[in-house]
């Protein structure tokens, strides 16, 4: 049994409570929801807190809500309650498509929106599936509540811009008509980290031309999304071709590292690949809608 | 209570339709622990116990400068500190291996292995255990290590094992077998010969439960009562007692409930040992248990053998002969488990189901700066490597002659005629009839329409493969003539008590570590003597309540402890016609045997039960001279040879030409153990080893960096196949009886671990045949997929 090293534990009973707790405790606290994270790295004695603060009994964050032209997602929302939303699916299937192969069943269960998105590991699925649909972060902290941002809030691998004293809240995701969306990863196993994926959104205008695009990229040395397959896609009436040089772009614009998943081409080869897929399926996706709408 | 329940019969698994004896009765030991209830190493907890917790090495390679362990002596909830050189002055800092090679319980003088034992902290729990290891201080001299045992023979490489007399290098062993003029002479005239380098990479067995041990040593009677996960308790006792100096009849060595070994849990570890000594130092009893870091890194991994194949044909199919050169790595210590006369194991075996006319293999093993063991993860003493060799080699061959590789295998078995069999490198097969079990197999799989998907699917660009497997084993060791571990002899014993009532309790040597033992073995003793298994209780893992014996590990338990049981219920058969004869005032002779009762020939109404007779041996009936009053017998069991089950498997794959991903598909699995006891033990067993099988074809490598760091350390990194990379699996079985066990069972604990890596390898090279590859190394990843569809296969190692 891996045994981490001594450490303090008090449940939050409310958000106010938590920012409380978090401002008594200080620098050496921390926040734990799922635990997913958290808990192998306290057990491998990588994070050693002096305080653990749980707020799995925040149940005020765990909500979905359609919100006129937003999806608000409470903070301590879990992956499964995700996974089996139909507004979730039917809005933003890209989100359907990560949570289904994000772990396990067990992990989905506990593992909640917030902690992935402020754990910002480089393989984490969410972080790229919000800056693709350009979600908002909601931070409360002492002074009250700050909307961030993806590119603001995600400051690169395993580094957020929540500071030690707040609260990620929510995430607030814009609704767009005549859009739609993918998600795909390649792992070694369910459960692995992602060798790599790519999420893609994309919005057609009554032409079927692509209005709008966003296309991100996990565990590929990316924070960002390829924004340069943009200029690219918008205003062209999606084709394999336009696809294919979407991937392209997607290739150079990442900076994978070799590890025990892949050597560097197959990643930027992955990145390629996965990328004229999920735009296929994205464009599919939204040609669908577009003609249901129509209908 | 009954714990019985009777399922529908199922004509075509072989069942009776009610299991007394042979047949698909639901385990014994499935109530404790489908409840929860099984009681492991970790559950035990004795008054006074402390907790053990070992400092580990952070480098591969290094020499020891100082250890400074003031401030853990000073944590309030520490009792001891123990280093090597506190062992080395009791004698106790080196323990021989399996191997006639010494260990190092603690580092005296050099870190050998990232993850060796340097200190072992006793406190009053084991978070403080846990904690106190922070608090020692050990200065270390970092040396250049040898990771990669192709360069571990260069001249100026680093001497690993300086510890041993005039040691220069890194060589342990040179082994080979066959005839080398032969098959160089079979090679020479041969229409065709392929050669491929084949590499079986370092694997792990992981079973769930991690390794630990309960040391108890009464310092007033000088007593040690040893609870461990141990496979092997009786030679565990032997061993304890030759190191340490404890006498054997002072020493009780308890396995209690094992929850997976895998062979991981034959050898005698260091954290073992360093219960005891905390035990004996403290005077309490000390608990220590591994973490599944320290078991990855530091316990007894399998395979690492780099293989250069070559084989030998006519230009129309006939295999001709079969050779190999093999650098075998065997990591710090030569702490490997084999019978002493094969220190490659059974690897000669590598011959697989193929009348040769010719075949030479050498081996020799090397040390490396990596965690010590070698055989493990099921693989009955390398024959895993072996059959991985020949299958994959055979499907070279195919592609070379552009033969079906299902064609060739049939053309080149074994003819059934020719059993026993002596192949080429000493053994003699037992028994087989090779072509009815492929037969089976590919009419299962669909074998013919399988191919005209493929046809297809090829002309459409989608990458489909299929891959067989026909696997020859060789398991039950062994005749005490040719196999002994460390000296003891490869037997089994069992003791079979009837009480008065007629329930029974069956003694033997063998632990079960999740293999049923509780049930197959009441389930023989039950078909002997014709009293329902349910009646039988079976009792193992206690050295002072079981007879001597060599353990569970290379399929052995049904084959020679199988053989045993068997043996000792006919004794006590024969034994019960006597009593019954005097109970019926009758000759022995004069009685028949019909399950459970002896009868007057010719007046089946006159007999007795076995329970009759059991009442009456303990009774005032009159004995005949020479026969004891009670219906016990006891007997040890040396296997005339070893037995050889084989199969054959077929696995489908899928391999997504943009990602290299491979999906299995399928997985067609035909087995031969020859007579079945328990129909579905096996096929959990089967279900469980093909399990094993996708993980090493698929994912599953101990990698290392080149400092020595071991890469494979955690679940996150070493990973093992889940529900969702495994198919249905699709068991059928033929049964050719082992014509010298007593019920003609063959072992099959590790056919499918053994048998299913290549057929899935095979299967993916197979896809990948419109790339042109021809081979690929395990584990077959998605990028490493990937490379090799790019023409860039590359080894693992």
């Amino acid at each position: 049994m891996q045994i981490p090293a001594p450490f303090d534990y008090v449940r939050a009973s409310s958000v106010d409570n938590a920012l409380a707790l978090l401002d008594r405790h200080g620098a050496e606290s921390r926040v734990v929801a799922g635990g997913h994270s958290l808990l192998p790295m306290m057990k491998l004695r990588l994070a050693r807190p002096d305080w653990l603060i749980d707020i799995n009994d925040l149940f005020e964050l765990d909500y979905l809500l359609v919100d006129k032209d937003v999806l608000r997602i409470g903070a301590m929302t879990r992956h499964t309650t995700l996974l089996e939303s139909d507004d979730v699916k039917r809005l933003f299937p890209i989100i359907t498509d990560a949570e289904r192969v994000i772990a396990d069943p067990i992990v989905r269960n506990r593992g909640t929106i917030g902690g992935s998105l402020c754990q910002a590991d480089p393989a984490e699925d969410l972080s790229t599936v919000c800056h693709v649909l350009e979600a908002v972060a909601v931070v409360r902290g002492p002074a009250g509540e700050r909307m961030l941002s993806m590119a603001d809030f995600h400051r690169g691998p395993y580094e957020t811009a929540v500071a030690q004293n707040e609260l990620l809240i929510e995430v607030r995701i814009p609704i767009r008509s005549d859009s739609s969306s993918a998600y795909e990863k390649v792992e070694r196993r369910v459960g692995d980290w992602a060798v790599a994926a790519a999420g893609a959104s994309v919005s057609l205008d009554s032409a079927g031309a692509i209005s709008q695009v966003a296309v991100g990229l996990t565990a590929v040395g990316l924070d960002r999304n390829v924004t340069e397959v943009e200029a690219v896609l918008v205003g062209q009436a999606p084709t394999e071709e336009l696809f294919t040089e979407a991937g392209r772009l997607a290739s150079l614009a990442c900076d994978p590292l070799a590890d025990q998943r892949g050597p560097i081409d197959y990643k930027r080869h992955l990145a390629d690949e996965l990328t004229r897929r999920v735009l296929r399926a994205a464009c599919r996706r939204a040609a669908a809608s577009v003609s249901e709408i129509t209908i | 209570m009954t714990i019985l329940e009777d399922r529908p019969s199922n004509p075509a698994a072989g069942d009776h339709d009610r299991p007394v004896g042979h047949g698909r009765m639901q385990r014994k030991e499935d109530p404790r622990f489908v409840r929860g209830k099984g009681h492991y190493v970790d559950d035990i907890v004795l008054p006074g116990m402390l907790h053990g917790a070992i400092l580990r090495a952070p480098v591969a390679h290094a020499r020891l400068v100082s250890i400074d362990t003031t401030e853990a002596l000073a944590h309030p909830k520490v009792l001891a500190v123990i280093t090597g050189s506190d062992l080395q002055a009791l004698g106790l800092a080196w323990a021989p291996t399996l191997s006639m090679d010494v260990q190092a319980v603690l580092v005296t003088d050099k870190v050998r292995f990232q993850g060796q034992e340097v200190a072992f902290v006793v406190a009053e729990d084991r978070y403080a255990a846990r904690d106190a290891l922070e608090l020692i201080q050990v200065e270390y001299d970092v040396l250049p290590p040898v990771v990669d045992a192709r360069k571990a023979m260069d001249p100026g490489a680093p001497v690993i094992r300086d510890d041993l007399e005039g040691r220069t290098n890194n060589h342990i062993f040179d082994w080979e077998a066959g005839n080398k003029a032969e098959t160089d002479a079979v090679f020479a005239s041969a229409d065709v010969v392929v050669t491929q380098e084949i590499v079986y990479p370092r694997v792990h067995p992981a079973p769930m439960e991690t390794c630990g041990a309960v040391a108890d040593f009464d310092p007033i009677d000088g007593r040690l009562t040893l609870y461990e996960t141990t496979q092997a308790p009786h030679a565990h006792r032997t061993l304890f007692a030759m190191v340490s100096g404890i006498p054997e009849h002072k020493i009780r060595v308890v396995s209690p409930d094992i929850g997976g070994g895998f062979g991981n849990k034959v050898g005698i570890y260091p954290g073992y040992i360093l219960a005891v000594v905390g035990s004996i130092v403290t005077g309490k009893p000390v608990k220590w248990v591994e973490d599944r870091s320290e078991n990855l890194m530091s316990t007894s991994f399998a395979r690492d053998y780099i293989m250069q194949g070559e084989i030998a044909a006519t230009k129309d199919g006939k295999i001709l002969g079969l050779r190999t050169n093999v650098l075998a790595d065997h990591g710090a210590f030569n702490a490997t488990a084999q019978p002493t006369k094969y220190p490659a194991g059974f690897f000669h075996i590598f011959t697989g189901s193929y009348d040769l006319a010719a075949a030479h293999c050498t081996v020799t093993g090397v040390y490396t700066n990596k965690a010590p063991g070698g055989v493990a993860y099921a693989c009955s003493f390398r024959v895993t490597e072996a059959v991985y060799l020949v299958e994959r080699m055979v499907d070279i061959l195919a592609r070379k002659l552009e033969m079906d590789p299902a064609e060739l295998r049939l053309k080149n078995f074994i003819k059934p005629e020719q059993f026993p069999y002596p192949n080429k490198t000493g053994w003699e097969y037992d028994s087989g009839d090779y072509e009815p079990t492929m037969r089976l197999s590919m009419k299962m799989a669909g074998y013919d329409e399988l191919r005209r998907e493929q046809k297809e699917k090829r002309e459409r660009g989608e990458l489909m493969g299929i891959g067989i497997s026909f696997f020859t084993e060789t398991v039950g060791a062994g005749p005490r003539k040719d196999m002994d571990i460390l000296g003891l002899g490869m037997a089994d014993g069992a003791e079979l008590r009837i009480h008065p009532t007629g329930k029974a309790v069956v003694r033997i040597s063998v632990q079960s570590q999740g293999q049923g033992h509780e049930t197959t073995f009441a389930q023989i003793v039950a078909e002997e003597i014709g009293i329902p298994p349910e009646d039988i209780d079976v009792v193992h893992g206690d050295t002072d309540q079981t007879p001597f014996g060599l353990g569970t590990y290379g399929s052995r338990s049904t084959p020679v402890s199988g053989a045993a049981v068997a043996l000792v219920a006919r004794k006590v058969r024969e034994k019960a016609r006597f009593i019954a004869a005097a109970m019926l005032e009758t000759r022995p002779e004069d009685l028949e045997w019909e399950k459970g009762r002896w009868f007057v020939k010719g007046d089946p109404s006159v007999g007795k039960t076995i329970a009759e007779i059991a009442m009456g041996a303990h009774g005032t009936v009159a004995l005949p001279e020479g026969i004891d009053g009670n219906l016990d017998a006891e007997v040890t069991y040396d296997p005339p040879n070893l037995t050889f089950p084989f199969g054959a498997y077929i696995c489908v794959v899928d391999v997504d030409p943009g990602t290299g991903h491979v999906k299995v598909r399928r997985f067609i699995a035909v087995d031969d153990c020859g007579t079945r006891i328990n129909p579905m033990i096996i096929e959990g067993q089967i279900h469980g080893g093909l399990t094993d099988g996708v993980g090493m074809a698929l994912m599953e490598f101990i990698e290392f960096d080149a400092e020595g760091n071991c890469l494979g350390g955690s679940f996150m990194d070493y990973l093992i196949p889940t529900a969702m990379e495994v198919p249905d699996w699709e068991t059928g079985f033929t049964v050719t009886p082992s014509p010298h066990h007593p019920i003609g069972a063959k072992g099959v604990g590790e056919s499918a671990t053994v048998g299913s890596p290549p057929a899935v390898v095979n299967a993916v090279v197979d896809a990948l045949a419109p790339f042109g590859v021809v081979h690929m190394d395990m584990p077959c990843t998605p990028a490493r997929v990937w490379e090799a569809m790019q023409g860039r296969t590359r080894p693992p190692v």
